[in-house]
């Protein structure tokens, strides 16, 4: 097994490094503690949390990859017993965990939980006279429903049977769960278990815990069904070429918070170090910088960013040479539609931050700072950048859903990441033709709509949990 | 006037037993506490009071206008017959400005400034007279000519950003006024104004008073306005009514401990130099109200029963009772209570021949307008025109004049926060204007500035240490790390305060405390002057006294001299050996404390003092009425500056600008009445 870095992953890693220092500083910060403290005490925003938190689990998972050592067959590897050779497919921890719904694929499409195709074929069926009989009936699938064997009829009464357990061993792991929760709260509240238990539930508790239950109980009961039926059948179905829907919008999950997160990482230095430098300094600076964002945000986002993905792909194709492997080339390509988004985005915020710059810089504290003869890049430091990171939180929180939105939206208008690339945006592209079919094609465009749905509305609670949380003039009514 | 005689006539107003709360999570935090008053048609009721004592909760509790975590627990408020806390909302509507009215604090944010004054005064009319078409136009005008707007028809159509402060009021006033209310709440009215116009509006409301024999609900923090406006007064004290007095009784023998400091507290004449009376402590927090009495912990004469157990009403004259365990039945005179020694630091003394730490010279500080696409600048904001002054060690020089006349440019400009125009700034002969910022930083040690806003001069992102500490560092003072630590725990000793303070955060502290550590963070570097620009301004009385107290010591133990930027007389009186007062970027006259505000020259001086109340009975001399309000600096009137306003103007004033007249060796002033140097 050969571990491959791609850009994407490195940067992800980052990022969790980032906020593993954002939350070293923070409980070293009183002000910012006592914020984060009001988060945890906001059910709507623990809860959303507690969502986020498994789609970034499954975001990380896919984040590791590497490629597999192939099984040296005879004749090559003979020739040069020392060459490993590796397969071309990255794989990432996620893809082997999922390797069932990755490899067990049908013909073509297949309704959720089916076990027959969507669509009639024409079949020669050999009759017991030894006659071939032209038959046009739906085939039985390859997997889906493999195990029932001829016993088509008992396949409601296995699904029964298969969530009963999941909801059986959910309960187990919940009450686990919880009893560990009541358990720590026992031993930092110094009060007896029973008395935590209460607390948590009666919402006495510095922390939203019963909220984090609840999220946890459905995300458990939802998730552990799926994955009772997901092995021996196609939870959401099959699209086109009979890959499990699931699988898809699992690896969606990635992209999706790649351009999230990433994009922010392109968007925050040029936004911070623009707005605070034009508030600050004013004069011919201000001026210069606002007409770079007046210029940049009149421009149609849309064109820009088309524009600059199309430049980005005839590189892409002309370099074939830089990339050994397709994945390699996706990520390249995920990483350019994040910068550009970056890029055409930092206009708000920088906006905003001068405009808080220019309010912060006529205040007493920063002239009793002049007074003293401080220099200006530490009176940025020391006396502006703190007093602006409120806003700039906020606005992480909140762009990050409005980004996942747009990459689905750049997808669909096919300028978004590379078509190999599952996201979002080419899951619902895909199903603009798969809506127009008769029978109608569904699911996809559900599965889709519904991750993506869950994804953005809890970062959307999130962001507000946080905004009423570090909201200075929020701060003390809520 | 006996209490009996006054219940027989129409009482308008009477509240009893009202508590008021405010939610915080799970828990009521009371706010008022079982208050009770009435209020007589014709008369008004003064509620005087330091900040979060509840004054204002319970104005808005009148109207039940609360915020929403504002609960009303329980009580009365009868008004002309209705019990107000029982009425529908339908019907409170009608209430609302139709049998009471308010006038609120800012006039700047309680005009709505997308609507004309016409628009805003038609909507009271309209809903509580009914009126339409020409004849709320004719109502209209009539209003706004009767709280004294000149041109009411082209005031009409204008919107509230074309107003100045006291125009805005006035507006304020007869949108009050317009749904005919039997009862006005006044809350804070004047307190965001400058003292002249402060002399017009209160002048104002007493004819309108007495013109419509409303009664009246005057909030106020300001013992000055009280004494000139109310009938009676009741003093407030963390959501109780302490003391409540007809307003003879009330100034001439307060009987309530908390009464008697506030009068000790404030700064005046018999007292200068020496300290003032001070209220130990702050009032206590909503969360943490005491048991027993609520003002035992401040007060000098409490005992153990105040401590236990509430006062109830004791009454102690016809009219006059009090909540307090003293009955030695004697109330103290006000002034009296002093019994500090004056500090040894005279006029005269100073005066002798130190040299001059500061000498500006002509200061001029100019900002352009600009206009149109290229920016050209097409005149200029004289905010500093023209400004001398001369600053030796140990001496306190008060820079006074309304808002908007430039002091707090001047004193920015001295400190190089802003460039100057023209004009020299020296420093023990060395010139500030034009250096380097390199250059000027070790010249930074020797000057600081201490700010108006105590919430707004602390940066809430650092903790107490570092931003006393910031000066040294930014200074290169930097010792070693415990020699650091040492400086900053010497100096907040220094300003009354324990050393524990440098590990905590600025909103941990009240205002008073945080003035404290913005006093600290100037004295940090060991400065030789300080620029104070209104530091007490944003303060109550009894705080504001600690504040000055502080500042006295300061000055004797090391020697600071003081600029001092205030509009507040009473502390010029207290603490300054030289006065300058300056009107639209100049000064108009400079002498000595005595000279100045005991024989003003200057027309303006002397409106300006007489325009101040005074929180005596006794000594009110005649208000010299300003008509119009301050020019705007852009367009200064030609000659005198003041001659629009000057009742004493002549030909000559109109023409040119007056040189300084002479009159002692420290006494000069601006003015054509007196001789003018030969030119």
């Amino acid at each position: 097994m050969a571990p491959v870095i791609l850009w994407s992953d490195v940067l992800i890693w980052l990022l969790v490094v980032a906020a593993i220092a954002l939350g070293w500083l923070s409980a070293r910060n009183p002000l910012l503690r006592a914020a984060w403290q009001r988060v945890g005490r906001n059910r709507a925003g623990m809860a959303s949390a507690t969502v986020l938190l498994a789609f970034v689990g499954v975001g990380l998972l896919d984040s590791i990859h590497f490629r597999s050592l192939l099984e040296s067959s005879a004749g090559p590897a003979a020739a040069r017993p020392a060459a490993q050779a590796y397969s071309v497919d990255v794989l990432s921890l996620l893809d082997v965990a999922l390797t069932p719904l990755r490899t067990r694929n049908e013909k073509t499409y297949s309704e959720p939980l089916a076990t027959r195709a969507h669509a009639k074929e024409s079949t020669e069926v050999r009759a017991a006279d030894g006659r071939i009989r032209q038959s046009r009936d739906y085939p039985r699938l390859k997997y889906g429903g493999a195990h029932l064997g001829a016993d088509e009829a008992g396949h409601d009464a296995d699904v029964g049977d298969r969530l009963l357990r999941a909801s059986g061993i959910a309960a187990l792991v919940w009450g686990a769960l919880a009893a560990a929760m009541a358990g720590g709260l026992a031993r930092a509240e110094a009060c007896s278990r029973r008395e935590a238990w209460r607390r948590i539930w009666r919402n006495e508790s510095d922390f939203a815990g019963n909220a984090v239950l609840v999220a946890m109980a459905v995300l458990l009961l939802l998730g552990l069904s799926m994955a009772m039926l997901a092995t021996p059948y196609h939870v959401f179905g099959t699209d086109k070429v009979g890959q499990d829907v699931l699988y898809q919008v699992l690896k969606s999950v990635r992209t999706a918070l790649v351009i999230g997160l990433v994009t922010t990482l392109v968007m925050l230095p040029l936004s911070i170090f623009l707005g605070v430098v034009a508030g600050y300094f004013r004069g011919w600076i201000d001026d210069l910088i606002q007409y770079l964002y007046t210029t940049l945000s009149s421009i149609p986002g849309v064109l820009l960013i088309a524009a600059a993905v199309l430049m980005m792909q005839v590189v892409i194709d002309t370099h074939p040479h830089w990339f050994t492997t397709a994945a390699e080339r996706a990520d390249l390509r995920l990483l350019a539609l994040c910068f550009i988004l970056g890029v055409t985005s930092w206009t708000g915020l920088c906006r905003l931050l001068r405009g808080e710059t220019l309010k912060l810089r006529e205040l007493e504290y920063i002239q009793a700072a002049q007074a003293f003869g401080v220099s200006d890049l530490r009176i940025i430091a020391r006396h502006i950048l703190p007093n602006l990171m409120h806003i700039v939180i906020i606005a992480l929180v909140m762009d990050f859903s409005s980004l996942v939105l747009a990459e689905a939206v750049l997808s669909y208008v096919g300028i978004g990441v590379d078509p190999t690339m599952i996201s979002f945006g080419t899951m619902i592209n895909n199903a603009r033709l798969e809506l127009a079919r008769e029978p109608m094609v569904w699911w996809s465009l559900a599965a889709a709509f519904v991750f993506m749905f869950t994804l953005v509305l809890a970062a959307n609670l999130l962001a507000d949990a946080v905004r009423d949380a570090f909201d200075p003039r929020l701060a003390g009514s809520a | 006037m006996s209490q009996e005689v006054r219940v027989r006539e129409e009482v308008l107003l009477r509240v009893r037993d009202l508590s008021i709360a405010f939610a915080s999570g799970r828990s009521l935090l009371p706010a008022v506490a079982g208050i009770g008053f009435q209020v007589v048609a014709g008369e008004t009721l003064a509620l005087l009071g330091e900040s979060g004592c509840g004054k204002s909760a319970t104005a808005l509790a009148l109207l039940r206008l609360l915020p929403a975590a504002g609960r009303i627990l329980g009580g009365e408020v009868s008004f002309a017959g209705r019990d107000l806390l029982r009425l529908p909302e339908a019907e409170m509507r009608g209430v609302r400005g139709g049998g009471m009215a308010m006038i609120f604090q800012e006039p700047a944010t309680s005009l709505n400034p997308v609507l004309t004054v016409g628009r805003q005064l038609a909507e009271v009319l309209e809903r509580h007279l009914a009126l339409s078409g020409p004849l709320t136009r004719a109502r209209s005008l009539e209003l706004l000519t009767a709280v004294g707007i000149a041109d009411a028809e082209r005031r009409l159509g204008e919107y509230p950003f074309q107003l100045s402060g006291g125009m805005k009021q006035r507006v304020m006033i007869a949108i009050a006024l317009a749904g005919k209310p039997r009862l006005l709440i006044a809350d804070e009215p004047t307190t965001a104004l400058d003292v002249t116009i402060q002399a017009q509006v209160l002048e104002l409301l007493r004819r309108l008073q007495a013109e419509r024999a409303m009664g009246m609900l005057l909030i106020s923090h300001d013992l000055g306005v009280v004494a000139q406006m109310a009938t009676r007064v009741g003093v407030m004290y963390a959501g109780e009514i302490v003391e409540e007095a007809p307003r003879q009784a009330f100034f001439s023998s307060p009987r309530h401990p908390y009464t008697q400091k506030l009068f000790a507290a404030l700064p005046d004449l018999a007292r200068r130099g020496g300290r003032l009376e001070t209220i130990p402590g702050q009032v206590p927090p909503l969360s943490e109200m005491p048991g027993g009495c609520r003002f035992a912990a401040r007060c000098a004469q409490a005992w153990e029963l105040c401590r236990q157990e509430a006062p109830q009403w004791r009454q102690v004259a016809v009219g006059h009772r009090v909540r307090c365990h003293l009955n030695d039945g004697q109330g103290q005179r006000p002034g009296v209570v002093a019994s500090v020694v004056a500090a040894a630091v005279t006029v005269d003394t100073l005066r002798s021949s130190a040299p001059a730490l500061l000498v500006v010279q002509d200061l001029r500080v100019h900002f352009p307008i600009r206009r149109g696409v290229l920016q050209r600048t097409v005149g200029y904001v004289r905010a500093v025109d023209g400004v001398s002054l001369e600053l030796a060690r140990g001496q306190t020089l008060a820079l006074v004049g309304e808002s908007g006349c430039g002091k707090t440019t001047v004193g920015k400009a001295i400190l190089q926060l802003l460039a100057a125009s023209s004009g020299s700034v020296q420093w023990q002969g060395e010139e500030l204007g034009g250096q380097s910022r390199r250059a000027l930083r070790p010249l930074r040690r020797r000057m600081q500035m201490i700010f108006q806003d105590p919430f707004a001069s602390l940066n809430p992102r650092l903790a107490v240490g570092e931003i006393i500490g910031e000066g040294l560092r930014a200074l290169g003072m930097r010792a070693q790390r415990q020699e650091h630590a040492a400086a900053i725990a010497a100096v907040l000793q220094q300003v009354g305060l324990d050393q524990v303070a440098a590990a905590r955060y600025p909103h941990e502290f009240s205002g008073g405390q945080r003035q404290r550590i913005a006093i600290a963070r100037a004295l940090a570097v060991q400065p030789d002057l300080v620029i104070c620009d209104e530091p007490t301004s944003a303060l109550d009385v009894s705080v504001q006294a600690q504040i000055l107290n502080l500042l006295a010591t300061l000055q004797a133990d090391l020697g600071l001299a003081y600029l001092f930027i205030t509009h507040n007389f009473a502390v010029v009186d207290h603490l300054a050996h030289l006065v300058a007062v300056m009107y639209l970027g100049r000064i108009v006259e400079r002498g000595t404390v005595d000279e100045v505000l005991r024989s003003p020259q200057h027309p303006y001086t002397r409106a300006l003092l007489s325009a101040v109340p005074g929180p005596r009975l006794d000594l009110q001399p005649e208000f010299i009425r300003l008509p119009g309000e301050i020019p705007s600096p852009a367009t200064p009137p030609m000659g005198c500056h003041f001659h629009p306003r000057c009742r004493q103007a002549s030909v000559a004033c109109r023409e040119r600008y007056p040189e300084a007249s002479t009159l002692s060796r420290t006494h000069s002033v601006h003015c054509h009445l007196y001789p003018q140097p030969p030119a």
